[in-house]
């Protein structure tokens, strides 16, 4: 049974059809966490999101409170938000800068204070045309209301914050990618070291990089403490999650969910969230974190949503997306187009992740689409270990950012789990499902 | 004398005042160019490189990198569909060859009356209710053959130019309102914060 008992916390608003308006959010206790954030030291209003141990719900899952801690002083400083939600199947971020963008907004400037920045920035992918609208007028509508601008609400501190569009790049979402897009260059990630933005970023300076649905996070948890939010979930995992379900399910969506107190199970069978598989059919397997992550098959159902629960079982919760793929899915097709997908997006930079992609995508293809040779199976696999020796998972780096690594997941998960489904391909001389 | 129009000109302005360096505005600047033209033309991308001090190589391979930007001309209308995991479990590429059929053209390219462009996209965001089709980077939620085919007749017919302007990824973004103060105000005001930090922090004594 699914555990409903934790409150809403960035999806609270989602029964008003005017969730998105500045009365709404007025009316259901708007700003009212701003105004107590002001009245605190700023180094306390960092504490409280420190002690609420609150994991950055980008994908990679690093505590926001770590990441603000590094920021390196100077007299400079930049905040940047993450709103380039591209990982294929992942669409909560979608719902939140569409359905909720005061919320966002305010959680800026509760953050901006808290860092003591004064410029922030909202990077949103360009093909949200109607997140990109309400998050500019939840901004101009929050300067007219005195909660941005110069002096909010009388305090000492003043902040502006830009909306920035992109334009169609999955790499985008990599930081320091993002960066380089805001400095209106091609979205190519940086050289690591230095590994983190907060050391060297935006323009050489110091700046804080944090997702949407973090930054949503941190309304509730001045309003209610840091305490009151590490009280939900458990282990490392605390407060809840927005997990955006798809796939072969009766009731896709986008759920809010206490971390580590429900199951894969819960969120795809239970009425509340997904209501079980389309036509009752059984699961084949799982994506359980973005097409990034490796799959896993139904003997893990049971698993928590939890972080460190997913990494112990060798794949990641990553970007809060879960696939569910039935028995009337082909994995072969689904392999296929994820590597697809990675070899159109991937920047170019690094020969392992430009090649590997393409390589991979092609071997696929064949396979899929008929022409597909028994030695392409081991071919496949051998691919995939030169792009991530060891295909481990966190993967060994070979690449400069993270997307090459992420390539083989699929393709190796795939040939783990349905090996004999390659070899029929192969031996029918294509996808016997078509 | 600009290429950009009055409006699209004022907009450009206001977009580069917004950042600390020009060249930040590149990509809000190229969505603007491609509002007034329909695709990124040599005068457009002459007037951003202008705007951001930048030149046209610079400007026309960063544009390049991005799929939202068109350096040769496309229909009225963009039709993009989506044929990532969500939407190929949800019948995502049986749209794209319906969509193919019904517009008259192959993936990639444009319809005979010039009307429309036919993309197949990697994901848009909104896979639960997939297969996505997109117009112009708005959501039309049309998932069944008959819904498609709907939507094309309607915007052959133009009723739906409020719901998917031409090329206006950002035609309703407008900024009002902003900081107005100057760099030495806001660095007074962090430098007083920060000593008054410091005065609170009592010293590590080594």
């Amino acid at each position: 049974m699914a555990t409903l008992s934790a409150p809403r916390i960035v999806s609270s608003r989602s029964e008003f059809a005017d969730s998105f308006t500045l009365s709404r959010y007025l009316a259901t206790g708007g700003y009212v966490a701003l105004r107590k954030a002001l009245t605190m030291f700023p180094e306390d209003v960092a504490s409280e999101v420190d002690q609420a141990s609150l994991l950055g719900r980008g994908g990679a899952g690093f505590p926001a409170g770590r990441k603000w801690s590094m920021l390196r002083k100077s007299p400079v400083s930049y905040l940047v938000v993450n709103g380039d939600e591209s990982e294929p199947a992942t669409f909560k971020d979608h719902y939140l800068v569409e359905r909720d963008p005061h919320q966002l907004v305010e959680g800026v400037i509760i953050a901006a204070y808290a860092l003591q920045v004064s410029q922030a920035f909202i990077f949103m992918r360009g093909e949200f045309a109607l997140g990109l609208e309400r998050v500019q007028q939840a901004v101009n509508d929050a300067y007219e209301h005195g909660a941005l601008g110069p002096k909010i609400f009388g305090s000492n501190f003043s902040l502006d914050i830009v909306v920035h569009p992109g334009a169609g790049a999955y790499i985008c979402g990599e930081e320091t990618s993002l960066i380089e897009a805001l400095e209106g260059k091609r979205g190519f990630p940086r050289i690591k070291p230095p590994f983190f933005p907060a050391v060297t970023g935006l323009y050489g300076e110091p700046t804080v990089v944090n997702n949407v649905e973090t930054m949503s996070n941190l309304p509730w948890i001045v309003n209610n403490g840091g305490a009151a939010f590490a009280a939900l979930g458990a282990g490392r995992s605390t407060g809840t999650r927005l997990f955006a379900l798809a796939g072969r399910v009766n009731r896709p969506g986008v759920y809010e969910v206490e971390m580590v107190k429900n199951t894969f199970r819960d969120l795809i069978y239970d009425p509340a969230f997904g209501g079980g598989v389309i036509d009752d059919k059984s699961i084949r397997a799982i994506i359980p974190g973005g097409v990034s992550a490796p799959w896993f098959g139904p003997e893990l159902l049971d698993l928590p949503l939890g972080q460190d629960e997913v990494a112990e079982k060798g794949s990641m919760l990553g970007s809060g997306s879960i696939v569910v793929m039935d028995e009337t899915t082909c994995v072969v097709r689904a392999a296929w187009r994820i590597t697809k997908f990675f070899s159109r997006e991937s920047c170019g930079q690094c020969t392992p992740c430009r090649e590997g992609s393409g390589w991979i995508e092609r071997a696929m293809y064949r396979i899929e689409h008929g022409g597909g040779r028994m030695e392409d199976i081991d071919l496949l696999l051998d691919l995939c270990d030169n792009i991530a020796p060891g295909l481990t998972w966190p993967p060994q780096q070979t690449t400069i950012c993270v997307l090459g690594p992420s390539i083989p997941s699929s393709v190796h998960s795939a040939i783990q789990m349905f090996r004999d489904d390659f070899v029929e391909h192969v031996e029918h001389g294509g996808c016997p499902h078509d | 004398m600009t290429h950009f129009r009055i409006d699209i000109r004022q907009r450009a302005e206001e977009l580069l005042a917004l950042y600390p360096r020009s060249r930040s505005a590149m990509l809000p600047l190229l969505h603007l160019a491609q509002e007034q033209d329909g695709y990124l033309s040599d005068e457009g991308i002459a007037e951003v490189a202008q705007l951001t001090g930048t030149t046209a190589a610079d400007v026309r391979g960063t544009a390049a990198f991005y799929d939202m930007f068109h350096l040769e001309p496309v229909g009225k209308y963009v039709v993009g569909v989506c044929t990532n995991i969500a939407c190929l479990l949800a019948g995502g590429e049986e749209m794209l060859e319906h969509a193919s059929s019904t517009l008259g053209c192959a993936v990639g390219s444009t319809s005979p009356d010039g009307l429309f462009t036919l993309e197949e996209t990697e994901c848009l965001a909104d896979c639960n209710i997939a297969p996505v089709v997109q117009v112009n980077h708005r959501y039309v939620r049309t998932t069944t053959p008959e819904a498609f085919d709907q939507l094309i007749d309607d915007l052959r017919a133009g009723k739906l130019e409020h719901d998917v302007p031409s090329h206006g990824t950002l035609i309703r973004v407008r900024r009002s309102g902003g900081l107005h103060a100057s760099r030495a105000e806001i660095a007074a005001e962090r430098l007083e914060a920060r000593e008054a930090r410091e005065a609170r922090t009592p010293k590590e004594t080594k």
